[in-house]
């Protein structure tokens, strides 16, 4: 059964639309991907979801309809978004930072979530007392996942986590993903431009263009797909 | 030398108030980008207020607390019902509509408790008081004590409490506070409710020496909009530590420079303003941002 699935999605700002009736569906525990060229509305579609875009169209999460909600009740239902430019509190600690992860939850310990965090990004904890802003780019790419994993998300969001990292760190970064899919189950829709690192991390991924999903499947479908490959993957 | 530090202390007095209400004005500043106007006719009606919780009987402390609670109450409706309608409006729309509030609370109380002024009984003794052969004045004592109290319990409260926190990262970066689930609107609202409350702690601290009456707390809005914007309009310490550095630096001048005496303060302390910002845009405590165009 699906997690998420949208249906005939639209959403523009102000008078251009970016979304012309997206559809897709995700299943709870898969890792999936959406791939697309610049303008493609892959940044809009996870906006959507959120609700930090005004939208039209039937978006249903776990048995709740998310569309009509603004950001903060989508994100108390168990969505984190961890959004393009990654939305960190630059002014504050790191810690604060993980502290707010937790703003929304009642149950569970912040401490023992907060630990789990450091031992995942050992980076984070030697840094926790430092100011957000001073990390350097990847820090803070996984000062952002932490921030998002406090929040004990169902479904996490995740726009361009390698955008202006080095390759090392963006591996580092999917590996943990993968980690977290396979031991918590955790359901991943994440957008990409870099298809290689993507497909190979997903199980399943979507192609947009234009506003409109135009290629899905497996992974390992994606990859022998000749307009994926040619356009996205580059041989 | 007596005369020096009878000065300052009257001065910190009189800054802890300028600073506090500064600090009123930063709070709303920070999260909304918006300078209240009304922040002073606010204080001006929550003093009235208390005034009239004593005359009828309650004693200063118990009408002191529940003035403050009225306050808080009062700046949280102004928030939801006046400016959250204009939230996304330009600045000065918002601006403009905090005029008409100082406007509209100003004629409100005069039509309630009339134009006349009133004596406000503060709970400090008037007496003087000698500390090595110098006398200070009690209330003068009393008001920093109250000041500093309420200045540093709000900084305990934005350090190290989960809302607190929600508040500076409503105030920060609201976008991303909406994704972790904070409801930014009514941290907003808090935030009206934690300046009313501020303000009515300096009408209540500033009535004893000033008399109650509706303008009552204009000159004093003038002194901390000044320290605010020495402070760097961004920075509570800032508004704090100028509001004090301000009523002592207005005391010594009214003092020892005949020129300014009682009458020229006000035209001192602005002119104290602009050789501020003419060498640093950004005040005394505030970041310049840079921008890259």
């Amino acid at each position: 059964m699906s997690l998420l699935e949208l249906q005939g999605v639209e959403a523009r700002y102000g008078q251009v639309k970016a979304l012309h009736g997206v559809s897709l569906a995700v299943s709870e525990g898969e890792i999936a991907a959406v791939l697309g060229a610049n303008g493609a509305g892959k940044t809009t579609t996870l906006r959507a979801i959120s609700g930090t875009v005004r939208r039209a169209g039937e978006i249903v999460f776990s048995g709740h309809r998310l569309d009509r909600l603004g950001p903060e009740a989508v994100a108390r239902l168990g969505v984190a978004h961890v959004p393009e430019g990654r939305g960190t509190f630059m002014e504050l600690t790191v810690w604060e930072n993980l502290r707010l992860g937790a703003y929304i939850r009642r149950n569970g310990s912040f401490k023992a979530d907060t630990e789990r965090i450091f031992k995942l990004f050992p980076r984070l904890a030697e840094r926790r007392e430092q100011q957000a802003g001073t990390l350097s780019g990847g820090e803070q790419q996984m000062l952002a996942l932490g921030r998002a994993l406090m929040m004990r998300p169902r479904l996490l969001l995740l726009d361009e986590p390698s955008l202006g990292l080095a390759p090392l760190v963006v591996r580092e970064i999917f590996r943990i993903l993968g980690e977290l899919n396979e031991q918590d189950g955790l359901t991943v829709l994440v957008v990409e431009q870099n298809a290689s690192i993507a497909l190979a991390a997903a199980h399943r991924a979507f192609v947009l263009e234009t506003g409109r999903v135009v290629v899905e499947g497996e992974s390992a479908e994606l990859r022998e797909h000749p307009t994926v490959r040619k356009s996205y993957l580059g041989y | 030398m007596s005369q020096f530090l009878q000065q300052v202390v009257s001065g910190l007095a009189s800054g802890g108030i300028y600073g506090s209400l500064a600090l009123a004005l930063v709070l709303i500043y920070r999260s909304t980008g918006v300078v209240n106007f009304a922040q002073g006719e606010m204080a001006t009606f929550s003093t009235y207020v208390a005034w009239t919780l004593m005359d009828h009987g309650l004693g200063f402390w118990p009408a002191f607390v529940a003035t403050l609670a009225i306050a808080f109450a009062g700046g949280v409706a102004i928030e939801r019902t006046i400016i959250r309608p204009v939230e996304n409006a330009p600045v000065l729309v918002v601006v403009i509509l905090t005029i008409g509030l100082l406007i509209l609370i100003n004629g409100a109380t005069t039509w309630i408790w009339g134009g006349a002024a009133k004596q406000f009984h503060g709970p400090f003794s008037t007496r003087p008081i000698s500390i090595g052969g110098v006398a200070f004045s009690i209330q003068d004592f009393g008001v920093i004590g109250v000041s500093v109290v309420a200045v540093a319990l709000l900084a305990l409260f934005f350090r190290f409490t989960k809302v607190g926190l929600a508040l500076r990262a409503a105030a920060l970066n609201p976008g991303s506070s909406r994704l972790v689930g904070i409801r930014v609107g009514w941290m907003l609202a808090l935030g009206w409710g934690l300046a009313a409350v501020l303000g009515a702690i300096a009408g209540t601290m500033a009535a004893p020496s000033l008399f109650l009456d509706p303008n009552m707390m204009q000159t004093v809005l003038l002194y901390a909009f000044a320290a605010a914007v020495l402070g760097g309009l961004e920075s509570p310490i800032g508004a704090v530590v100028a509001g004090l550095a301000l009523g002592v630096m207005l005391n010594l001048l009214g003092t020892y420079w005949d020129f300014v005496g009682g009458q020229l303060r006000l035209p001192a302390a602005l002119a104290v303003l602009l050789g501020v910002l003419l060498l640093r845009p950004q005040g005394l405590f505030g970041r310049m941002t840079v921008r890259r165009v």
